[in-house]
């Protein structure tokens, strides 16, 4: 805790930023995120959109795993969902696309309610699994319900349209992508401070404890699995938007990995370590490409990338697993400690 | 309908077949979870590291076979302690959400290694398998996968009997059933964590070599190891009967599914019955349920 902020009521106790310092900081990265736009080159705004698309899909697998303690290997299904629901719609109707987002976040949302009901007779790891089957079956009907899904070869999106501008390049989609993420963002903070929030982490702690508290695991297990596949329906929307095509191909198992390593890197059961786990996992595979581009390896830099970058991601898993195993959030306190004592550091 | 009963006795044979190699693996993948309560979800890319392994030693340096098999498991079995040793040991006592995350890593650094060394493309082992075909009554048989079956058979009822009647064998049935306890009658139990890894290693290891020169070997060979998650759900995570049973349950009705239905059902079917599993009996057919107490 800060020194000198003393906390004279419970709103005080349970507000999400408790100081003018927080406030300042906020309100500067505000006008960083408004300005970076306009100074980036397009590889980096392009970079900022799927980091952001990123941070909201590991934001709600951090609802369920970090929060609630029931691990996914669903959520690249779930995005999935989503980004077709979006595309399809986008496709037939060319709806609105804050109603499209909405949509597929809706069909994730009822999709992860089915998948998660399992969650009431299985545990750990064994949910693990049954979460792996979900992403099999997604995979099936992607590619083989090919009258709405294209199929195989799946389906190309045009861009979305807000008040007649076409959203069709990373530019123009940052304004879109980052306040959506935002919002999810401090929806999910919010979530924490009310009493399924409370609930969510109570039943992580020891779930027969919960339901002897007058928890219903029913209840809260199953509205976990419905906001987190909904953040993760609404990320695949905004994916389909940012890449306009989806294949079944799309949305690997290996991509549910990622997000759970994301929230493992960033640190489980913080909204922090959802958003510095999705930077951190999205960007190192960019910079291997810089290193090894660096390295004087002649022809063989490309074809060396591919599984350095693996290797890379693995060691990454286990290093953080072994080292760090509260993840970024916790450096990230650590250094902030550090700065309020400074100079009695510990 | 008219149904060939041949054609299905043969169907049935070569599913039988893949079922002893799944069964096999699910023994591998038992052993360390009854051991260390790992979760291992990088069994199928142990299987492809021993199958690069041996490639390396027979095709790469030009071993005979009856050389490169046993240095290829030898080292296999190394590569298991060392694992256990440096990236599983220092997970004990953590969530096992942590000891899992850490295979799935490891999978992933397994990949990228053999990519880098060996590159994606597909390789063939060298033929060492009888390549007669094996007939019984109107049925024919892939002779690899007859072979494979047989050496699967062989060695589980081999691992099955060293476990039942080796010191070593014992002192791992008794960490399994109880850890503390195992400890206290002077039961070295991190040798013992180190034992089942390296013995796992080795069994994936001797699945990994048939499977390989059954279907070629690939850095996606870990693909296998989701057929045996399945195996092992379906059995029970604790149970050697239930690795046993499933693996063939799995393989006869991957191969069913595969010829009657064509080969992208398989895995949907393969993961329906998971599902179904996971829902009658949450703890596989003949897994231990756990008892939770406050």
């Amino acid at each position: 805790m800060r020194i000198g902020s003393a906390k004279e009521s419970y709103a005080l106790d349970a507000a999400l930023f408790d100081s003018r310092t927080q406030y300042a900081w906020i309100g500067v990265m505000l006008v960083a995120l408004c300005v970076f736009p306009f100074l980036a080159s397009e590889y980096w705004l392009y970079l900022a959109c799927l980091v952001t698309i990123n941070i909201a899909s590991t934001t709600g697998l951090n609802i369920l795993t970090g929060y609630t303690g029931l691990v996914s290997l669903g959520q690249a299904a779930f995005m999935g969902l989503g980004a077709y629901t979006v595309a399809i719609l986008q496709i037939r109707y060319a709806s609105p696309f804050l109603l499209n987002l909405l949509a597929g976040g809706a069909v994730a949302m009822l999709a992860g309610v089915l998948v998660g009901l399992p969650s009431l007779r299985v545990k750990g790891l064994y949910l693990a699994i049954a979460t792996i089957a979900a992403g099999v079956i997604a995979h099936f009907l992607f590619s083989h319900f090919s009258l709405l899904t294209g199929g195989s070869s799946g389906l190309s999106i045009p861009p979305a349209r807000f008040f007649g501008i076409e959203l069709d390049d990373s530019f123009k989609l940052y304004w879109v992508i980052v306040p959506v993420t935002a919002l999810m963002l401090l929806g999910a903070a919010n979530l924490f401070r009310t009493r399924i929030g409370r609930a969510f982490i109570a039943i992580r702690d020891r779930d027969i404890s919960a339901e002897v508290l007058g928890i219903s695991l029913l209840h809260y297990k199953l509205l976990s699995f419905a906001i987190s596949s909904f953040y993760a329906g609404v990320a695949g929307g905004l994916f389909a938007y940012f890449f306009r095509a989806v294949s079944p191909e799309t949305f690997p198992l290996l991509m549910s990995i990622f997000f759970l390593a994301a929230v493992i890197v960033g640190g489980m059961g913080t909204i922090l370590g959802s958003v510095l786990g999705a930077v951190f996992m999205t960007l190192v595979p960019e910079l291997l490409k810089l290193i090894v581009g660096w390295l004087p390896l002649g022809g063989n830099a490309t074809l060396i990338l591919s599984p350095v970058r693996t290797i890379v991601f693995g060691l990454m898993i286990v290093l953080f697993l072994i080292f760090e195993p509260h993840g970024l959030a916790e450096v990230w306190r650590r250094i902030r400690r550090l700065f309020h004592l400074w100079p009695f550091c510990t | 309908m008219n149904i060939d009963w041949w054609l299905l006795f043969e169907i049935s044979l070569a599913g039988l077949g893949t079922g002893g190699l799944y069964a096999l693996t699910a023994l591998a993948f038992v052993m360390i979870y009854k051991a260390t309560r790992v979760v291992n979800l990088a069994i199928g890319e142990m299987l492809m590291i021993s199958a690069y392994i041996f490639f390396a030693f027979s095709a790469g340096m030009g071993l005979p076979i009856w050389l490169a098999i046993p240095g290829a498991l030898l080292v296999s079995g190394v590569f298991g302690a060392l694992v256990e040793r440096t990236i599983i040991r220092p997970m004990l006592g953590e969530s096992p959400i942590s000891s899992f995350m850490v295979t799935v890593g490891l999978s992933s650094i397994l990949v990228g290694l053999v990519e880098l060394i060996w590159t994606a493309d597909q390789q063939r082992l060298p033929e060492f398998l009888p390549s007669k075909p094996i007939q019984i009554g109107e049925a024919f048989v892939s002779p690899k996968i007859f072979y494979g079956f047989w050496v699967a058979v062989l060695l589980i009822a081999l691992v099955l009997l060293v476990f039942r009647f080796w010191r070593g064998g014992v002192a791992l049935r008794a960490t399994a059933s109880d850890q503390a306890a195992a400890y206290s009658m002077g039961i070295n139990v991190p040798r013992v964590f180190s034992l089942a890894w390296a013995a796992a290693a080795v069994i994936a290891g001797v699945a990994g070599i048939v499977v390989g020169s059954i279907g070629g070997i690939s850095s996606a060979m870990g693909v296998f190891g989701l057929s045996v998650l399945v195996v092992v759900i379906f059995g029970g995570l604790d149970s050697v009967l239930g690795a046993l049973v499933g693996g063939i349950a799995v393989g006869l009705i991957e191969a069913l599914t595969g010829f009657y239905l064509g080969g992208e059902y398989k895995i949907l079917a393969t993961f329906g019955l998971l599902l179904l599993i996971l829902l009658l009996r949450p703890y596989g057919l003949f897994g231990t349920r756990e008892i939770e107490r406050l």
